[in-house]
């Protein structure tokens, strides 16, 4: 009788508990961009959209590279440093006139190395992700400030070239290849997450640990893994980053680990780990940019309300994840 | 020979050795650096120097750091300190700046009672949301992190307030008995949180609900005041350590004040030797990260190296005594000085544990 009653319930529900958060965030983002578009005549315009994704691509890359992080129940607060770094060195480099090609190689195996680095740290010395990631941080953020005490400007042909190529329809709506890169970037993340061995034991170990470690997971390697390939989409996001600005700068995205960690928050992945998907990730940047786009919009409103907005939906959507009963610790 | 070894043993092996011998450590290299590093003098009946300088720059630091020091020992972390210290300056300066007189006592002491009552307010926001709702603490605090700056910038309406108030200034800059009152202040909150763990059975309750919050409960304790205290505590240590960042430049800027300071008061507390994951507390190591921390900023001031390449030192300090304490590093530290052929137990592990 009450597993009749139990599966009756369940039949009239129909949504998998799993996915009423990134359904929720999806209809956030419906309703956000209806009052826009109802609001605003030019929010309707295609190109706003695109925009959204222009201004917000190297974040989207970074946000993929922290769910899995904290997939695992992890956290890595040196994504922003990593992100400045990448970018700063790339510029540094591009100044003392290496080859593009070449730059861009080296710029890419910083991010990965310290993120593998900082992985063998708390695997094997099981110091706690946060401190370590906060060392990481640090450790970004000087060598930043170590290479050049000021923005270097980027010249290089290639660069400019990314930076300048518009990818559109006749009509004129058009989005940067950064875009494209960031689409792929997602597109490989969630495959990996959904159907490779890999995504599998990282969501074991989300799940819980220690089941994943008697059932004979490989635990220690899919988690320095998890943490060298944050490193690689930090590192894919200072590049992406350097051709939206054409610059590195020491004090560029500070503070950025936190707009990471709330957008994937946002898109409903549980901090505690073992649940949550790419796709909304992708959702949560996008609710992201589009407050902005829309304080922007409206202009009487500060840049202040775009953090305090964000700080209330990040209450909402914990809110909804305890209600709808996502385990946490 | 055994006696000695044993008395070694026992120096080494005291929580507080290795944290006071970093401090020991970079005082030393500062003073071969600059030999005139560790005098003091006396001058206008203040005391003038640069270890006067650490204790009173250090005093904000040691503050929020108790307050943590706490919350870390329930099995939390309160990352919303630093937004705490910028509303808390913000709100008195902005009630100090809309007076007419604003050297008026009375002012300023409104102005504090009215900034403090939002603090505790705040810190009881993330109480509730910890201990009543049950959100994950780091993630609980994270919203007040993020909307906390947003707030702290409504109230100075993006501007920075400067205010010309003498008894507000005092706060930061003032001195009582040739040292400056900060530290007094900073030495007081300690005296007063020590008294209320170490003297009553608080402090062994708190140690406790961090240790595990479910047996706690089940052993009679209120695990969920517990917790709540000690977020309204850290809350309230965060708004004195805001009045003082404030009245050290006599303006509230929404966006700096307090910037990072979670952060170093997470390490200050780490360094101290308190566990990230809950449980055992030490207050005087709290205080003693603090300063290292300190230390280490002025040092790098000092050097003429920029203060944000000042970062790299810290990454290496923290790595340094991160490893030191991590007990996995240790074990394998001194297995290989002792030369048993062990291969490394931690990688081994989880295979031994497959077959059970």
């Amino acid at each position: 009788m009450t597993t009749g009653s139990l599966t009756a319930g369940r039949a009239r529900l129909r949504l998998p508990r799993r996915q009423i958060p990134v359904l929720a965030t999806l209809a956030l983002l419906l309703v956000m961009y209806g009052i826009g578009v109802s609001q605003y005549t030019a929010f309707s315009n295609v190109q706003v959209i695109f925009n959204v994704f222009i201004d917000n691509g190297f974040l989207l890359v970074v946000a993929i590279g922290m769910t899995f992080v904290i997939l695992t129940g992890g956290i890595d607060l040196s994504v922003g440093s990593v992100v400045a770094m990448t970018a700063m060195v790339s510029a540094w480099l591009l100044q003392e006139g290496l080859p593009a090609a070449l730059v861009l190689v080296i710029a890419l195996l910083i991010g990965p190395t310290l993120g593998l680095l900082m992985g063998c740290a708390i695997h094997f010395f099981e110091i706690q992700p946060f401190i370590v990631t906060l060392a990481g941080m640090f450790f970004a953020r000087g060598m930043c400030t170590f290479i050049s005490g000021s923005s270097i400007p980027i010249t290089d042909g290639f660069w400019t070239r990314i930076s300048q190529e518009r990818i559109g329809d006749p009509r004129g709506n058009f989005v940067s290849i950064s875009v494209l890169i960031a689409f792929v970037v997602v597109a490989v993340a969630a495959y990996t997450l959904a159907y490779t061995r890999l995504g599998r034991n990282v969501y074991a170990i989300g799940g819980n640990p220690q089941s994943a470690l008697l059932m004979g997971l490989p635990v220690g390697r899919t988690r320095i893994a998890v943490y060298t390939i944050s490193g690689l989409c930090s590192a894919i996001g200072g590049i992406l980053l350097s051709f939206y600005t054409l610059s590195g700068a020491p004090l560029i995205a500070v503070g950025m680990e936190l707009d990471v960690i709330a957008a994937v928050v946002i898109g409903g992945t549980v901090l505690t780990g073992g649940s949550g998907y790419v796709f909304g990730t992708v959702l949560g940047v996008l609710v992201l940019g589009v407050i902005q786009t829309l304080i922007t919009f409206d202009g009487s409103l500060n840049s202040w309300w775009t953090k305090i907005v964000i700080g209330g939906l990040l209450f909402a959507f914990i809110l909804l994840q305890r209600l709808i009963g996502i385990r946490y610790k | 020979m055994n006696a000695t070894m044993g008395r070694y043993r026992a120096v080494t092996g005291h929580r507080l050795f290795w944290p006071a011998a970093v401090l020991v450590v970079m005082l030393a290299a500062n003073t071969i650096y600059r030999p005139g590093f560790l005098s003091i003098e006396l001058k206008d009946g203040h005391l003038y120097g640069s270890p006067i300088d650490i204790l009173r720059l250090s005093a904000p630091l040691i503050l929020v750091a108790l307050g943590m020091t706490l919350v870390i020992s329930t099995g939390g972390i309160d990352l919303s300190v630093g937004s705490v210290c910028a509303i808390s300056g913000a709100i008195a300066c902005m009630y100090i700046s809309k007076q007419p007189d604003q050297n008026s006592l009375a002012v300023v002491l409104a102005a504090l009672a009215m900034a403090f009552g939002v603090a505790l307010v705040l810190g009881a926001w993330n109480g509730v949301l910890v201990a009543v709702i049950g959100i994950q603490p780091i993630i609980a605090t994270l919203i007040l992190m993020v909307a906390g700056r947003g707030l702290a910038q409504l109230i100075t309406q993006g501007q920075i307030i400067t205010i010309n108030s003498e008894p507000f200034r005092a706060i930061g800059l003032g001195h009582l008995l040739t040292l400056p009152l900060a530290i007094f202040i900073a030495l007081a909150a300690a005296l007063v949180v020590a008294a209320f763990t170490r003297r009553t059975a608080l402090g062994m309750i708190v140690e406790s609900v961090g240790g595990n919050a479910e047996a706690s409960r089940l052993a009679g304790i209120r695990s969920g005041r517990v917790v709540f205290l000690a977020y309204v505590l850290s809350a309230a240590c965060a708004a004195i350590a805001g009045f003082m960042m404030t009245a050290n430049v006599s303006s509230a800027d929404g966006n700096a004040v307090g910037l990072w300071v979670e952060l170093d008061a997470i390490l200050a507390v780490v360094i101290g030797g308190t566990s990230l994951a809950g449980g055992r507390f030490f207050l005087s190591g709290t205080i003693i990260g603090a300063l290292i921390i300190q230390t280490l900023t002025t040092t790098v001031y000092a050097m003429d190296i920029s203060p944000q390449t000042s970062l790299l030192f810290k990454a290496v300090v923290v790595i340094a005594v991160c490893l030191i304490q991590a007990p996995a590093f240790r074990a394998r530290f001194t297995r290989r000085r002792r030369n048993v052929p062990t291969p490394n137990a931690i990688a081994d592990k989880p295979k031994e544990q497959v077959p059970a």
